[in-house]
């Protein structure tokens, strides 16, 4: 170990005050530096940080972007969600694995690419899509990714390579991102004209409880997909004793299909930092923390500048506006590849240091949250819904969309429809006139909510999307006449497999199991008995998993078995011949050479 | 009756808890058992096996996490419950490589006398077969076998909050999790002892002592003739 890397590692640390509860932005800034956090890493943070060694290897070895192995100098990730491989994603990952003679999670001899894949990075509305190192690139062609290559290999960094530059703030220097927004339809509450400042002012016009009955009044429900009322949730942590109070902005968008919160981020960042200042105010917080997923690290600089103009501003800071007693101010907590972060408590692990594993509820996090205190976790949209109310009153608020879900909802729509993108929609619209308006007639399945949700067919084409019906945190993906829909509740269960933390028994078995037996019945193995099976499970999984990943997790399977059973009925036969549930030849490998013999009992 | 009783009822029973309590810790000193495996007295819940899985007002919560509640209604021994509770069985028994037959802590398994408690005889889930599992027996006087881990956190927790170590701690996510020790790879390399209670709270044969193996005869072991949770059903007045 060189003195230099030891510097390096021990500054680091000091750069967040020794803090173990900074352990994310630590093992971070290693892997950035060095390409992994190594074993000698990782004695050296434990050391500086004073916590046990294994604490930060449970850390690094819980994210996906980061890693004990050594990665390359320009790290590849392609985007490998089910949009993604509905448009192009096998060609690329064939051109790429070709061209720099690796497979996906190898590196190659030289140090200096590695390749690997990744669930949906929020670009579903321009797949395919992939990262180098923090970039994303999107609409990749084979020929646009070769020459990728082939100007890394002349030495241009990921920051450098030559692209064409997306619409509005994508533009921004600080942003400089090959991404489009696809804004389609701006509605009154995200995408209308804002002035800045002026919803806060209201807010620091009015007592915290005043504003807190405004959101109530406004019968405002949070827009991650849950839907609980913010009002009540602000009531509770106002209500919570505690030195400290905190507000948490979940921008952990890894809902395979999301995309939305990326365009406010891109788009309405100012609405975001106001709607937490206002939350901040209400609950009675001085600090708040915007986690932003890893995918998302591209928007993050722009993201710091907009923070110090709202500080500049005084719309951050001491005495917000004047009003002397009100401090408030905002850090960004980078996520690093976890789908299961986007859940409220496991978000706060990581916040907090830890791996991402949810914990265990009650204490709910308005009574004990962020290191024990009181938090409130509210979704990007709902941030800038609350602004919104209050610049605009909850009396107008209330009157857009329907009577259970008010205002506006922003949805993401991709698949088979001719103008992917973000909606602005008012909630009670039908699922048809959406379809209409994204160019997806002819759909035989639409995903709403994303893995987590429901898919439904054509008879539910008349149902509408709101709380009490078609719930949704945004995502909508259209599949059309020719998409086998076994595949995408196939790559669904895949991904939960690979997302569930591994904290609780049917979450982390069960969906496995799940995954095994509907591939037995793809591959025209199945008994009508597994139809049985499968609702049996997935209704084991559903009810005893201790966080909202595992109580969602089966949907895919379950939703498709009600509403398109047709399609497994027709895979499974009765009189199935004897199937091994192993292969024997396999098993007995190990102890054949060994033995230096083949068996004498089980013959090839 | 103290005014701060709290008033419940478990299956129609009605049961008699204190404010603080779990549903578990209540239904205990009631004598009645709610199946359970990663909790354990002494520790504080970790809420991960599921086996505790009980029915509050119609929600289905871990009774070793959820508090005591005045007028809830429980349901813990019903078929729906119990069905749950042996696919979780199950699913624990196929995710390693558990061979009753052989392993030393037969008989005084906590998960062998859960299966025999809720009737399983076999798995109706296919066995998984991990490759992935290792054994570390680098320390004179315990092993870890991994094969046999149901990631209860017994070991974590007891280490960390009655041995003041931090001996052990998971890594790697979803099916990759597993315990790790804290060192570079090896148990010899922590500061683990025999006498330590992380080593003792193991319900299953993934931690274990050497040199004490097979100890108890066929007969004499824990659960030979009395099933899990008789203990705690003998305190029922």
């Amino acid at each position: 170990m060189s003195e230099n890397f030891e510097t390096a590692i021990r500054s680091m640390c000091e750069g967040v005050g020794n803090d173990k509860a900074r352990m994310m932005d630590i093992v971070r800034e290693v892997q950035e530096t060095f390409g992994c956090v190594s074993d000698d890493a990782m004695d050296l943070i434990a050391d500086q940080v004073r916590t046990p060694r294994v604490e930060v290897e449970s850390v690094v070895t819980f994210y996906a972007f980061l890693s004990k192995k050594q990665n390359g100098t320009v790290v590849f990730r392609l985007c490998d969600d089910i949009i993604d491989r509905m448009f192009g994603f096998e060609r690329l990952k064939h051109a790429i694995t070709e061209e720099l003679g690796i497979d996906i999670g190898e590196t190659t001899a030289d140090g200096r690419f590695s390749l690997e894949t990744t669930p949906c990075i929020g670009m579903c509305d321009q797949a395919p899509a992939l990262m180098i190192n923090d970039e994303i690139f999107t609409e990749v062609s084979r020929d646009t990714l070769l020459d990728y290559v082939e100007q890394l290999k002349a030495g241009i960094t990921p920051e450098r390579l030559r692209r064409r530059l997306g619409d509005g703030n994508n533009s921004n220097p600080l942003v400089s991102a090959a991404v489009s927004n696809n804004i389609r339809t701006r509605g009154e509450v995200i995408f209308a004209p804002l002035e800045c400042g002026r919803a806060l002012k209201k807010a620091l016009s009015m007592s915290p409880n005043e504003v807190i009955r405004d959101i109530k009044t406004a019968r405002l429900r949070g827009r991650g997909g849950a839907g609980f009322p913010t009002g009540m949730k602000w009531d509770f942590t106002r209500a919570a004793r505690g030195e400290r109070k905190f507000v948490i902005c979940n921008a952990d968008e890894g809902e395979p299909g999301t995309f939305k919160d990326r365009v406010i981020l891109t788009e309405r960042p100012e609405l975001l930092i106001e709607g937490m200042a206002i939350a901040g105010y209400a609950i009675g917080a001085q600090e708040g923390i915007i986690y932003l997923r890893g995918e998302y690290a591209y928007l993050r600089p722009f993201l710091e500048d907009m923070l110090q103009k709202a500080r500049n501003t005084g719309m951050l800071g001491k005495a917000i506006f004047g009003k002397q007693g009100f401090d408030f101010d905002i850090r960004i907590q980078m996520g690093a590849g976890a789908y299961v972060c986007g859940e409220e408590t496991a978000l706060i692990s990581s916040c907090e240091g830890l791996r991402g594993d949810p914990k265990n509820r009650p204490p709910f996090p308005a009574q004990k949250g962020y290191h024990g205190y009181p938090t409130s976790v509210n979704n990007v949209e709902t941030f800038c819904c609350v602004a919104r109310i209050l610049d605009q009153g909850a009396g107008w608020f209330s009157q857009i969309g329907s009577k259970g879900s008010t205002g506006t909802k922003l949805l993401s729509i991709s698949g088979d429809c001719r103008r992917p993108g973000v909606y602005e929609v008012p909630f009670g619209i039908k699922l048809c006139e959406v379809l209409e308006m994204a160019g997806g007639n002819g759909a035989v399945a639409v995903q709403i909510g994303g893995p987590s949700g429901q898919m439904v067919g054509p008879k539910d084409y008349n149902r509408t999307i709101c709380y009490d019906d078609l719930a949704t945190g945004g995502a909508m993906m259209v599949f059309g006449p020719n998409r086998n829909l076994l595949e995408v509740v196939h790559y669904f269960m895949e991904f939960f497999v690979e997302e569930s933390c591994g904290y609780c028994t049917p979450c982390r078995v069960g969906n496995a199991l799940l995954k095994d037996r509907l591939e037995r019945i793809m591959e025209g193995k199945g008994e009508p008995a597994d139809l049985d099976y499968l609702e049996d499970l997935g209704v084991t999984v559903k009810s005893t998993s201790r966080c909202g990943l595992g109580q969602t997790s089966p949907n895919p399977i379950l939703s498709t078995l009600k509403n398109f059973r047709p399609l497994y009925e027709q895979l499974v036969h009765e009189d199935q011949p004897f199937q091994a549930t192993f292969d024997i030849q396999k098993a007995l490998g190990e102890a054949k050479s060994i033995a230096g013999r083949p068996s004498m009992h089980f013959a090839e | 009756m103290s005014e701060n009783t709290i008033t419940f009822e478990i299956d129609g029973v009605e049961v008699q808890g204190a404010p603080g309590q779990t549903i578990m810790q209540a239904a205990d000193a009631a004598g009645i058992y709610i199946p359970r495996l990663c909790a354990f007295e002494g520790l504080p819940p970790h809420g991960s096996c599921r086996i505790c899985t009980v029915k509050v007002n119609g929600r289905f919560q871990s009774s070793c996490t959820q508090p005591v509640a005045e007028g809830i209604i429980v349901e813990n021994d019903t078929e729906e419950i119990l069905e749950f509770r042996r696919n979780l069985v199950d699913m624990l028994f196929v995710e390693g490589n558990h061979f009753c037959m052989f392993c030393e802590k037969s008989g005084n398994c906590e998960l062998q006398a859960l299966a025999y408690r809720l009737g399983i005889t076999a798995p109706k889930y296919p066995f998984m077969f991990p490759a992935n599992r290792t054994v570390d027996a680098s320390h004179k006087d315990i092993f870890i076998d991994h094969n046999r881990c149901i990631l209860c956190a017994r070991c974590i927790r007891a280490s960390r909050d009655l041995d003041g170590k931090n001996v052990f701690q998971f890594v790697g996510r979803g099916p990759e999790k597993h315990i790790a020790v804290n060192a570079r790879a090896r148990l010899v390399d922590t500061e683990v002892d025999v006498t330590d209670k992380a080593v003792e709270v193991c319900p299953v044969g993934a931690i274990l002592r050497k040199h004490v193996g097979y100890a108890i005869p066929v007969g004499k072991r824990k659960y030979d003739h009395a099933p899990i949770g008789s203990d705690i059903e003998a305190q029922k007045h």
